[in-house]
């Protein structure tokens, strides 16, 4: 339903009458009024829509600037990390991808990615430590550094615009089946699970927050909360502790899982990272 | 490595244009409101001054507070009249400052 | 919000008469929880800081348009632009753009120096706002006259933001 009619009935109990039925008020909701706006036409497909779309015209005008959006300052120093030798066998990113824009274009939808080493899943986090421990030499580092997030955003900006498009077939399968009973499963002292909000309740209000979709194709997001970038297991951490569940750590088998049922669920929507969220 | 600033200023441009000029520093504007997990204050620690100049000239101030939002961004205008060079002097609370420049040229 | 922002916690009377009522206000009282913090803005000491940045206790209206949202998304990061109506010449132009909170743990905010060569008198930036409150921004031209405007921008609290 496009409109929304609201009627007031008021019953006039001394008198035991209904005096009036009159539609007062026939407006568009806030989130239809997003909706219609042009602006949010490549962030949506079919019923699917990204988190841009539940965002304010001033957030909205964050992301879609690159000076605008602070994320760039990470994916700057990326650049920088990029063609840095470190490690003792002597070489940069760019020693064995060369330029970062080619090689990288359509890496976003690879990943998680099924491990034949460790039989798991693996996310983009995981890969990129293991290319700097085992073919560099170098220090790997941690899930949530700056150098890090600056990172996985500088591989799957190569991808914006891109549809978000994974494989969850062959071996991926089982870790699908996992991530997507993960998001059906009530959880907490609030015993919700993500579907509760995020699907049937998705453009109804949390208090003062629109709850979006749930879609996860502009991560790593600057959230204006973080006044910084964040990993989408951070965003994990946070939903878990809202509905008052233990959280579970960033790169774990569970929000891997997760990660990659979330990944289908946006299948269509455009790559937009760095987003800008509230 | 550190984090640097961004700057955006139009490459070329016309005597007499308007120009939008944009810029963003990294900087965590810490409040000196916020305290840590030990329940101890952490002490102010922010950008407070930008100064931008070209071809030496002063052509905008900002002084800064900790109410200035994390990784500080300003957008403001100048009317070019010459090429040359834009130069963006961001200040913190312990005296050290990030310079970067921009050039211009004006037809 | 922000918990960066979220430091000071200042209930309402009402709500201190409401706790008082469960047993709690006396000793919540006694250790200082609930009293006001004596430091934050208030909207004296905003307009005290705008004479003192302006020179001037007597402001007009016009020229000047502050430009936010309504609501802010998260009072971590609220952008605003401050617009004011000049030539911007070496005759008539805009010296000084001062802004001002009301309710923020400090009052001051930041002051812009323009000069004739900006062109456009107009800057943009973002601000930390702790709660639902004014923001003044004043414009002092080069003759020392002073323009005034102010904005309320609601601060919510968030359902999933926290």
């Amino acid at each position: 339903m496009k409109y929304r009619t609201l009627y007031i009935c008021t019953a006039l109990l001394g008198f035991g009458l209904v005096v009036s039925c009159t539609p007062i008020v026939e407006e568009m909701t806030e989130v239809e009024k997003r909706a219609a706006d042009p602006r949010n036409k490549t962030h949506m497909v079919g019923d699917k829509a990204s988190g841009y779309v539940y965002m304010t015209s001033q957030t909205r005008d964050m992301q879609d600037d690159d000076i605008a959006n602070p994320a760039f300052t990470w994916i700057d120093l990326a650049e920088e990390k990029w063609s840095k030798v470190e490690g003792k066998a002597g070489k940069s990113c760019a020693s064995c991808h060369q330029d970062v824009n080619k090689a990288m274009k359509g890496v976003a939808n690879k990943y998680p990615q099924y491990d034949p080493e460790s039989k798991k899943l693996i996310a983009l986090q995981v890969k990129i430590n293991r290319e700097r421990t085992k073919r560099m030499g170098a220090k790997p580092w941690k899930w949530e550094s700056d150098q890090m997030l600056g990172m996985a955003a500088l591989v799957k900006l190569q991808s914006r615009g891109m549809p978000v498009n994974v494989k969850i077939d062959g071996p991926a399968k089982p870790f699908f089946e996992k991530g997507k009973e993960f998001y059906n499963q009530r959880r907490g002292l609030l015993d919700m699970a993500c579907a509760n909000c995020h699907v049937d309740n998705a453009g109804n209000m949390a208090r003062s927050n629109v709850l979006s979709q749930g879609m996860i194709n502009g991560f790593p997001v600057y959230r204006l909360k973080w006044q910084k970038p964040g990993s989408v297991h951070r965003r994990f951490i946070g939903c878990n502790k809202q509905v008052r569940a233990t959280p579970y750590k960033r790169g774990s088998e569970e929000y891997t899982n997760l990660e990659l049922f979330l990944m289908w669920r946006a299948s269509g929507l455009n790559w937009e990272t760095p987003a800008v969220r509230n | 490595m550190a984090r640097k600033p961004r700057v955006k200023v139009p490459s070329s441009a016309k005597k007499g244009d308007v120009i939008q000029i944009k810029t963003l520093a990294p900087h965590k504007m810490e409040t000196g409101q916020r305290k840590n997990k030990k329940g101890k204050k952490i002490p102010r620690f922010i950008i407070n001054k930008l100064e931008v100049t070209f071809n030496g000239k002063p052509l905008v101030t900002a002084d800064l507070h900790p109410a200035i939002s994390a990784n500080p961004y300003f957008a403001f205008f100048n009317r070019v009249t010459e090429s040359g060079s834009f130069k963006f002097v961001w200040t913190d609370d312990k005296g050290k400052s990030i310079t970067t420049s921009k050039s211009i040229k004006v037809a | 919000m922000s918990k960066s922002i979220d430091t000071k916690i200042e209930y309402p009377v009402d709500r201190r008469g409401a706790l008082k009522l469960f047993g709690f206000g006396a000793a919540a009282a006694t250790a200082g929880v609930l009293m006001p913090s004596d430091a934050d803005a208030t909207p004296e000491s905003a307009k005290k800081l705008i004479e003192k940045l302006s020179g001037t206790a007597s402001y007009k209206s016009g020229k000047v348009t502050l430009k936010m949202p309504d609501i802010a998304e998260n009072g971590a990061t609220v952008p605003l632009t401050v617009h004011v109506d000049s030539p911007m010449t070496e005759k008539d132009y805009v010296k000084f753009i001062h802004l001002a909170s009301e309710k923020n743990p400090n009052a001051e905010v930041a002051s812009f120096h323009l000069t004739p060569s900006s062109g456009r008198a107009e800057v943009s930036t973002r601000m930390r706002l702790s709660k639902t409150q004014n923001v003044i921004a004043v414009a002092v031209m080069n003759d020392g006259s002073v323009f005034r405007a102010a904005r309320q921008v609601k601060v919510t609290i968030g359902g999933c933001g926290g």
